[in-house]
């Protein structure tokens, strides 16, 4: 696991809190799940082209609150949000707000790999596609090989773009994933434990490629790996039981925490 | 559990000689004995059941393949002018009134040397279907340019010759209790002798309609009434059904009115067929004024009947395309009608199909609801339209079934078979089509 780890480690640290601008911004957000509350009131500020980390033990809220930044919880029956989210200065739970744009803006990676049962092609093109954002096939065919390329795919599947995106390994999956969701150019990419159904190489890449991937867009990961958070991330927030408890610097989180809480959790003593 | 609480003889033996894992115990032996009889009663179960499948099918193939034949009888006819075409017109009209029942009656007592008597005539008549006459002219409208020469043709015999011929009438009766005379089976043999009469191939069991006699009556009519029947319901219930399971699954707010609809779309896949026949001859019949007899009809009502069967399997497989599915296509920014129509419904289609062809295969099967809006009809004439007159395959099980002469008890088991290759080609297709588009993740 060390050895895997040392290269992202080494990138992470040079450009450690640049503390650009704030591309997402939120304020008490509240998250009821029917009658139960299950987001305290989150206030927190996700920095354009930065790695955010959500850490945190299961069940305290950080999925949750990624899923409000795209709005997956809206399809969730009887869950309910209060507060404000901003993208841009947009509030993305204004009326006037067409989910479907917003989706586009802000692309998701799930837990488990979970291409569409078509071919390679039809994976990435998808998005694309619905969205009219290619003129032609042979736009539609650049922003393929770009977006598979950008996800470290194009060398290994270039040959083989009409076999089913589930024929590949679950690594191999999980970057197919990562391809459809840069596809179609968003801004913020929100990555909900990406790693936790692969291997320690598979996993290895992943973090690699999100390390690259930070050039451009805005990423927040949720992770239950520390270790990963310490890795790719440049600010790390951490959850318990609904609250967000910390923010701060991904170096400063793991090396001088504030709370309590946090040096508990860190330190392995619960969670 | 301490040792203690053991007795001692056992805390010595485990401690003194270790356990053997080889055991004669009765608890073992009893066990294993209860494992084999419980595997003996599997056995015995599925081979009570194939058994009399085995035993439906034997006595349905040795009763009805006999009606694959029938016996035909081999005459030369002279299809002089002046009869077929009186005055040398040769229209439409004409070929089709003419008595051709002269002519192969000419034909006939040529062949038997025939005199003058008159019972002795209408026995040898006796011995041709009254249908002969139609094969005869349709031969002749089929081809004018016979008309004036001699040609052999073959024509269906009497229902009583083809089941003398069959050996299913016994030749040691009397001759007061037999349907044919002495004189007659000594004309049927001598036919036979000259290769004049013999069982060929009998089209007119899967071409003709209804008919009185026998040999002339054939399942064509309620064939088509069938395909007519499904068409119609694979028109209607599959749209409609997937309509309302994908509304259902998909838009539907979960509370007490939806609750309601999901208990009553179950309670209607078990109401019994017949009153849905009830159903529709108050509807469509009585309010609608629809025709009867007519497929379209017969196909609307199966389509009610089959629908919640549509709905239900089309709700199932929509509920068995995973969720991750669901919320890739959803992050990658399609709306909720493109989720639906380029994931879920694609996904869910084999379930859909396999429900569909499975709900149809009973209605084809489906009696008693037909019996209500009129399609237990005697429609001589082919159906062109769903909208005329027509049977449908198991009515005309049943109305043969019921029928008292000797040569419709092989006529019923070859039309039974018949429903059965359909069902067994509709069945295998579900399987099929599940095979081929099923998708693993």
């Amino acid at each position: 696991m060390n050895t895997i780890a040392m290269k992202p480690v080494s990138v992470t640290n040079d450009v450690v809190s640049t503390n650009r601008s704030p591309k997402v911004i939120s304020r008490g957000v509240k998250v009821f799940y029917g009658e139960k509350e299950a987001l305290h009131g989150v206030d927190l500020d996700i920095h354009e082209r930065e790695v955010t980390a959500l850490i945190g033990p299961s069940g305290c809220g950080k999925s949750t609150f990624l899923r409000c930044m795209n709005r997956m919880n809206d399809v969730v029956e009887g869950c309910r949000i209060e507060g404000k989210i901003e993208i841009d200065g947009d509030d993305i739970y204004d009326r006037r707000i067409d989910v479907v744009q917003l989706r586009a803006r802000v692309g998701m990676v799930f837990q488990k790999p979970n291409p569409f049962p078509k071919s390679i092609y039809e994976n990435v093109a998808y998005g694309p596609k619905i969205h009219g954002i290619a003129s032609g096939k042979e736009e539609l065919d650049e922003i393929v090989e770009g977006s598979l390329t950008r996800a470290g795919l194009w060398n290994e599947v270039k040959d083989r773009l009409d076999k089913p995106g589930t024929g590949l390994s679950g690594g191999q999956q999980q970057r197919l994933c990562i391809a459809r969701a840069i596809a179609v150019s968003p801004e913020v990419i929100l990555m909900d434990e990406p790693c936790s159904a692969l291997d320690p190489i598979a996993t290895a890449r992943i973090e690699e490629l999100i390390d690259e991937l930070r050039e451009n867009f805005t990423i927040v990961i949720v992770t239950h790996s520390m270790q990963q958070a310490a890795r790719v991330s440049q600010r790390t927030a951490f959850f318990h039981l609904g609250d967000l408890v910390e923010v701060g610097d991904t170096s400063q989180i793991f090396t001088n925490p504030k709370e309590e809480r946090t040096q508990a959790y860190i330190t392995g003593r619960f969670g | 559990m301490t040792d203690s609480a053991l007795p001692m003889t056992v805390a010595d033996s485990a401690t003194s000689a270790p356990r053997k894992l080889v055991l004669d115990k009765k608890r073992v032996r009893s066990r294993y004995a209860a494992e084999r009889r419980f595997r003996a009663y599997g056995i015995a179960a599925i081979a009570f059941g194939l058994f009399f499948l085995a035993w439906l099918f034997v006595t349905l193939i040795l009763q009805g393949y006999g009606a694959l034949q029938q016996s035909k009888m081999r005459l030369d006819v002279t299809l002089d002018a002046a009869t077929v075409a009186p005055g040398g017109q040769v229209d439409d009209n004409a070929l089709r009134t003419a008595d051709y029942t002269a002519l192969l009656r000419t034909a006939l007592r040529t062949t038997l040397g025939v005199g003058s008597d008159r019972g002795e005539r209408r026995d040898a008549y006796a011995l041709l279907s009254n249908g002969a006459d139609t094969e005869l002219r349709n031969r002749v409208l089929a081809d004018p340019s016979l008309i004036g020469k001699t040609v052999s043709v073959w024509v269906s015999a009497a229902a009583d010759v083809d089941t003398l011929i069959k050996g299913q009438i016994s030749r040691d009766l009397p001759e007061n209790q037999r349907r044919l005379n002495d004189r007659q089976i000594a004309w049927t043999d001598k036919l036979v002798a000259d290769g004049r009469l013999e069982k060929r191939f009998n089209t007119a069991l899967f071409v003709n309609g209804a008919s009185s006699d026998p040999e002339q009556a054939g399942m064509g009519v309620a064939i088509i009434g069938s395909l007519y029947m499904m068409l119609v319901v694979l028109l209607t219930a599959l749209p409609v059904g997937v309509a309302a399971a994908v509304y259902l699954e998909e838009f539907a707010p979960r509370n007490r009115w939806t609750d309601l609809i999901e208990v009553n779309i179950n309670n209607l896949a078990a109401v019994p067929s017949i009153v849905f026949g009830l159903l529709g001859l108050a509807i469509f019949l009585n309010f609608f004024g629809m025709p009867r007899s007519a497929p379209v009809v017969g196909g609307l009502v199966l389509a009610l009947m089959t629908l919640p069967v549509v709905i239900i399997a089309t709700r199932a497989s929509i509920k068995a395309v995973p969720p991750s599915i669901r919320e890739a296509a959803l992050g990658v920014g399609a709306s909720k009608m493109q989720v639906i129509t380029h994931h879920v419904v694609p996904l869910a289609l084999p379930g859909i199909l396999t429900g569909t062809i499975i709900g149809m295969a009973r209605a084809l099967g489906e009696t008693a609801p037909l019996l209500l809006i009129g399609m237990v009809a005697f429609v001589v004439a082919t159906p062109a339209t769903p909208f005329d007159p027509a049977t449908a395959l198991p009515v005309q099980i049943y109305m043969w079934a019921g029928a008292s002469e000797r040569a419709f008890v092989e006529r019923t088991s070859a039309a039974i078979l018949i429903l059965l290759v359909f069902l067994i080609v509709m069945n295998a297709a579900a399987v099929v089509l599940r095979r081929r588009f099923e998708r693993r993740w």
